[in-house]
């Protein structure tokens, strides 16, 4: 771990990968939950986490802290996402992949996902857990507009799009599931810590 | 209640916005001149945090169904009541069935109007705030929309004289703490040049024009949280400055992290900004 300031206000904490991002993620949840700091916001990124609205001694504080416990396989809240996996893209994942489209639906219902963190949108989660050789590129030229719901692929992160936008990842499914409901606490179906089975419907 | 009878090309209900969501993907929004909006509802003797419109560079022009007290910051502009010219120095009252018009801006961008009660409209997640990036919010202003004036607060009008902050014309200089990837850079070359800002700046970010800097790292950042005012470095080298609308995470480099974007708020597309280090 090793901590970079960012502005006046903020903190970055590096970290090795996105368990040890996951770790300090829930450690410093139940830390400021428990008094002991106050953020104004802990945002989870692919290997670091920003601590935004810092005092100015908590990057000493923090230096002082033994490494976080890792955080296990079982943590977490698991939601089931049903599913149809038809998206206009899966043909072509699987064939980077290597199998047919069939196999490859197989394989995203069969692979446990976990919320890394969110962004682009309010309610978008990159879901980690795809094995690195699955990862593939964004689309060349992303799409005008990829309707809500769209099960997607890029690099090794499945997403799911909360509202339909402009997008480039490989769509391979979609999903009826409302993911961002500003009536809700919190607002988002899928925060960062949150397990992810995609369920075939 | 008022009535929108002139929008104007982008005017928004602004308040503080909404903090505490960025971990969702939620965008930080409120209005992009702070000061200038809390000094507006001190005026009128709002809370500070109180929502008030905000306008962009053309003004707006609203009715007003019921007397209200109102008080405009931010931008010089000329304002009229039923077309006759009323001093914005302190707080004035609005006659019932009277046009309130807040012009084109002569100075700075953004004009603040903040009414005693303020801008009553549904909060969404805590937050009366226009979010332009993510659509979070009440809609922009449009013709014939109609706002709810919140009931009137207790206090009376504090005499304050209101100070502008709106920053003279010519150079803008900015203070930029470096950090925290610019070893990705030349990052000396953020402070050799003075930047032009890009007409295509907006509530997201402020756009900036001039010599691209030079990566010094290939390759792609992992997407990481990022602050209001950062300083992000896209593939051309031209850098952009992250304003109230900004997203939560980003996946290009940030030089370093601009410790007050107020003035950005202001300044007038073609003028230039150059950056100043701090510790």
């Amino acid at each position: 771990m090793r901590l970079r300031p960012v502005g006046c206000s903020a903190l970055l904490i590096e970290c090795h990968d996105g368990a040890e991002v996951s770790a300090w993620r829930a450690e410093l949840w139940r830390r400021r939950e428990a008094g002991e700091l106050r953020f104004l916001d802990i945002v989870p990124g692919a290997t670091t986490i920003l601590l935004d609205g810092v005092e100015p001694a908590a990057a000493a504080l923090l230096a002082d802290w033994p490494a976080p416990p890792a955080v296990s396989a079982t943590d977490g809240r698991l939601v089931e996402i049903r599913t149809t996996f038809a998206g206009e893209d899966l043909a072509d994942v699987a064939a980077r992949w290597g199998v047919s489209s069939l196999v490859a639906a197989e394989r995203l219902a069969a692979t446990p996902l976990t919320v890394a963190f969110c962004g682009f949108a309010p309610g978008f989660a990159y879901l980690s857990g795809l094995p690195e050789e699955w990862a593939v590129p964004r689309l060349a030229a992303p799409r005008p507009r990829v309707p809500a719901g769209s099960v997607g692929i890029a690099g090794s992160y499945v997403g799911i799009y909360p509202a339909s936008s402009p997008g480039g990842w490989r769509l391979v499914g979609k999903t009826d599931q409302k993911l961002f409901d500003v009536r809700e606490d919190p607002p988002a179906f899928l925060p960062p810590g949150t397990r992810v089975r995609l369920v075939a419907a | 209640m008022i009535t929108v009878m002139r929008p104007g090309p982008l005017t928004t209900i602004q308040d503080i916005g909404r903090p505490g969501y960025a971990h969702l993907g939620v965008p930080r929004s409120g209005a992009l001149d702070q000061p200038a909006l809390r000094r507006a509802n001190a005026l009128v003797g709002n809370e500070f945090g109180a929502a008030g419109l905000e306008t962009t560079l053309l003004g707006c022009a609203l009715r007003f169904e019921v007397t209200a007290v109102v008080a405009i910051t931010g931008a010089e502009a000329v304002v009229r009541v039923d077309k006759q010219p009323v001093s914005t120095a302190a707080a004035f009252e609005v006659p019932a069935g009277a046009v309130l018009d807040i012009g084109r801006a002569q100075r700075g961008v953004r004009s603040y109007l903040a009414v005693a009660g303020g801008i009553d409209v549904e909060p969404v997640l805590g937050s009366r705030s226009t979010d332009t990036l993510s659509g979070l919010g009440p809609p922009k202003l449009a013709d014939g929309m109609t706002l709810p004036i919140g009931a009137g607060s207790s206090s009376p009008p504090p005499n304050i004289s209101e100070k502008s902050g709106v920053p003279d014309s010519g150079e803008l200089v900015l203070g930029v703490r470096l950090g925290p990837r610019d070893d990705w850079f030349e990052a000396a070359g953020l402070f050799a040049e003075a930047y032009a800002i890009s007409p295509l700046s907006n509530r997201v970010g402020c756009r900036l024009a001039g010599s691209a800097l030079t990566r010094t790292q290939a390759g792609e950042l992992p997407s990481e949280g990022v602050v209001l005012g950062a300083v992000q470095v896209p593939a051309d080298g031209q850098p952009l400055i992250f304003l109230a609308d900004h997203p939560t995470t980003g996946g290009y480099p940030v030089i370093g992290v601009v410790d007050d974007v107020t003035p950005l708020a202001q300044a007038r597309p073609g003028s230039t900004v150059r950056f100043r280090a701090i510790d």
